[in-house]
């Protein structure tokens, strides 16, 4: 029985929506490639949560117990994810491509002597092998790549596969590997104040820039975003300026997002800026300059002051909430 | 601390990547060759180390021989020498440049080594994490604040992750890549730019595997459409949410 194995995400002791993402497209990749779709869980006291895979198609669910797996850790991580990966008979190793995504599956992939596909944002099945498109050079160019080592592994953009149910009986099983000792330790995760919506994981984001002339002035940011759902993003230049932190910027030195929605507030749209935010579903700019590059990718672009536009806007979004 | 530094020499940030006629290669005519920016953030913290617990920053570089115009930009910010791993073409797969840095920071007896997060070329975000597999050392990746004591053997570094921090504890050697927000890398100065001339660039032959990643087409991403304005000032609002609400249903 070979797999198409999914490495799920745990943070909190809970399962992160970024995983039916990834279960989605195991399934998918699995029917094509005769698979069977599996899911591993690795952590400590989470075999409460081994029913959830199955929603999405996941036949197996495998659980690693330990208490050593209690915080993410690259090295011990690695270590179980590839012998779980040997004892199924893993021809495919996906996860999500988050900060733990991306740190864990290369060193996984490393140990099975094969390479990974990184932060993919497609995939298809051709004479039996998966094509994955990646971006490079910060999504100038696509590149159609294929893994020619076993297994395939590959990291999945977060946002780029739709989810889907599709529940099935799925069979829960323990598996016990053995763990080295971790040679880094994480000691503390800190979350950011207030317990935010970080940018990558929010369906909306509204990101403001220079225009907003000072830090005094975020409140119409924060205003717009808390109507909305939204989580903040922000400009390097704003970065930079100390205005807001950095895990807020967007854009090439700062992060890739991909929402449903964009709004870009006195943003000028340099092209570091756009590598973060273009492969957005919507985007709105608010600028007062029309030849501001973002107008050249906004679906919906304003073109007038920010401080009379996003009041406007915030108010003529709680008539609309106060009708439904 | 013997400190390494792996560095990437990549086009600059605005260069026009062009995909040649055959779809497989890039054209590299033209481009404005540059240190990737997140291996800068990692030669400056080397420097700092260096420059509060002593010892030296060695630069590595894989690359062809081009590459030591960009390799004595990072001598000029203050590292002591470096060396370049002869490789006419920097593989695609990152295990095969893994495979061969490895091969040279095993004979280097490193406390410390430096990489960036990511090249802004090939975008791969994992040639760190592999070497240190390899070579069997604490990895933390993505790190914005990076603490030592050498006495104890040991360091401390805050890496991002999704709405927040992780604060992960390792003992030296170890590896970290660079995220931006680590530190503020200085300017060459006229001075470093002259010392770096006579600076040491030993040249090693790479060891190259065969790489498990094949490109087999590069494409440009689909043009988006063309922008489109809805209106000026605060009048176009009802405008703008009805498409948001209608055409969009985002909201
Ligand atoms: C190596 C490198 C990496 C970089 N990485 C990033 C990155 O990751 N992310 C990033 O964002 N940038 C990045 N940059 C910087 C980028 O080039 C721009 O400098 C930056 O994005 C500009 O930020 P901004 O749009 O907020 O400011 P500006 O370019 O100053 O734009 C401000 C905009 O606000 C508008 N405005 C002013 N007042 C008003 C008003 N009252 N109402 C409405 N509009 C108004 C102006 O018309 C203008 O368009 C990078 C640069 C380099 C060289
Ligand atoms: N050809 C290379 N020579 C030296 N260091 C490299 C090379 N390629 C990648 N690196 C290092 O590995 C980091 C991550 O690169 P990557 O995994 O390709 O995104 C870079 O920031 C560099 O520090």
């Amino acid at each position: 029985m070979a797999t198409c194995l999914v490495v799920s995400e745990i943070r909190d002791n809970q399962l992160k929506n970024v995983n039916w993402e990834a279960f989605t497209a195991a399934r998918q990749l699995a029917e094509q490639l005769g698979l069977t779709p599996a899911a591993v869980l690795l952590g400590s006291g989470v075999e409460g949560l081994a029913e959830a895979p199955a929603r999405y198609g996941m036949e197996r669910t495998y659980v690693v117990d330990d208490a050593r797996l209690a915080n993410y850790s690259g090295d011990c991580y690695a270590a179980a994810v590839a012998e779980v990966a040997r004892q199924t008979e893993a021809q495919v190793v996906l996860m999500a491509a988050t900060a733990m995504g991306k740190d864990l599956l290369p060193r996984v992939a490393y140990r099975l002597g094969t390479t990974t596909a990184q932060d993919v944002i497609q995939f298809r099945v051709e004479n039996g092998e998966v094509i994955f498109t990646r971006p490079m050079f910060a999504g100038k160019v696509w590149a159609e790549v294929k893994v020619t080592g076993s297994p395939v592994v590959a990291t999945l953009r977060p946002k780029m596969f739709a989810p889907e149910e599709k529940a099935v009986a799925g069979q829960v099983e323990k598996l016990s590997v053995e763990l080295p000792e971790p040679l880094a330790v994480v000691e503390e995760v800190k979350a950011s104040g207030g317990g935010k919506l970080d940018v990558t994981e929010a369906d909306i984001v509204v990101s403001g820039g220079r225009g907003l002339k000072g830090p005094e002035n975020w409140h119409l940011i924060e205003e717009l975003a808390e109507l909305l759902g939204a989580a903040t993003g922000a400009s390097r230049a704003v970065v930079d300026a100390g205005w807001r932190p950095h895990g807020e910027q967007v854009g090439q030195t700062g992060k890739t997002v991909a929402p449903t929605l964009y709004i870009a507030i006195g943003i000028s749209g340099a092209i570091q800026h756009q590598a973060g935010m273009s492969s957005s579903k919507y985007i709105v700019a608010i600028n007062k300059d029309p030849d501001a590059p973002i107008f050249k990718i906004a679906d919906y672009g304003i073109v007038g002051d920010l401080f009379e536009v996003v009041p406007a806007l915030i108010e003529e979004i709680k008539k609309l909430k106060q009708q439904d | 601390m013997n400190v390494a530094v792996c560095m990437k020499r990549t086009p600059d940030t605005t260069a026009k990547i062009q995909i040649a006629s055959d779809q497989t290669s890039l054209v590299e005519e033209g481009i404005n060759w540059i240190i990737n920016p997140y291996d800068e953030f990692a030669i400056e913290e080397g420097l700092r180390v260096v420059e509060k617990h002593g010892g030296e920053v060695t630069l590595i570089c894989l690359g062809p021989a081009e590459a030591e115009k960009t390799i004595r930009e990072g001598l000029a910010m203050g590292a002591h020498k470096a060396i370049r791993l002869d490789a006419a073409q920097v593989p695609a797969d990152p295990r095969v440049t893994a495979r061969a840095l490895a091969e040279v920071l095993k004979e280097g007896n490193y406390d410390l080594i430096l990489f960036g997060k990511q090249a802004i070329d090939d975008d791969h975000a994992q040639v760190a994490s592999l070497v240190a597999t390899e070579l069997n050392l604490p990895c933390v990746n993505v790190v914005v604040k990076l603490e030592l004591d050498p006495e104890n053997g040991r360091g401390t570094a805050e890496r991002e992750i999704e709405g927040g921090h992780e604060r992960v504890s390792f003992p030296l050697p170890a590896i970290i890549s660079a995220q931006r927000g680590l530190n503020e890398p200085r300017y060459r100065s006229l001075k470093g730019i002259m010392a770096a001339k006579k600076k040491p660039i030993e040249v090693k032959t790479a060891s190259l595997e065969d790489s498990q990643l094949a490109v087999l087409k590069y494409a440009y991403p689909p043009a988006k459409k063309p922008g489109r304005i809805v209106g000026e000032g605060k009048e176009a609002v009802p405008e703008l949410v009805r498409l948001l609400r209608e055409e969009a249903k985002v909201l």
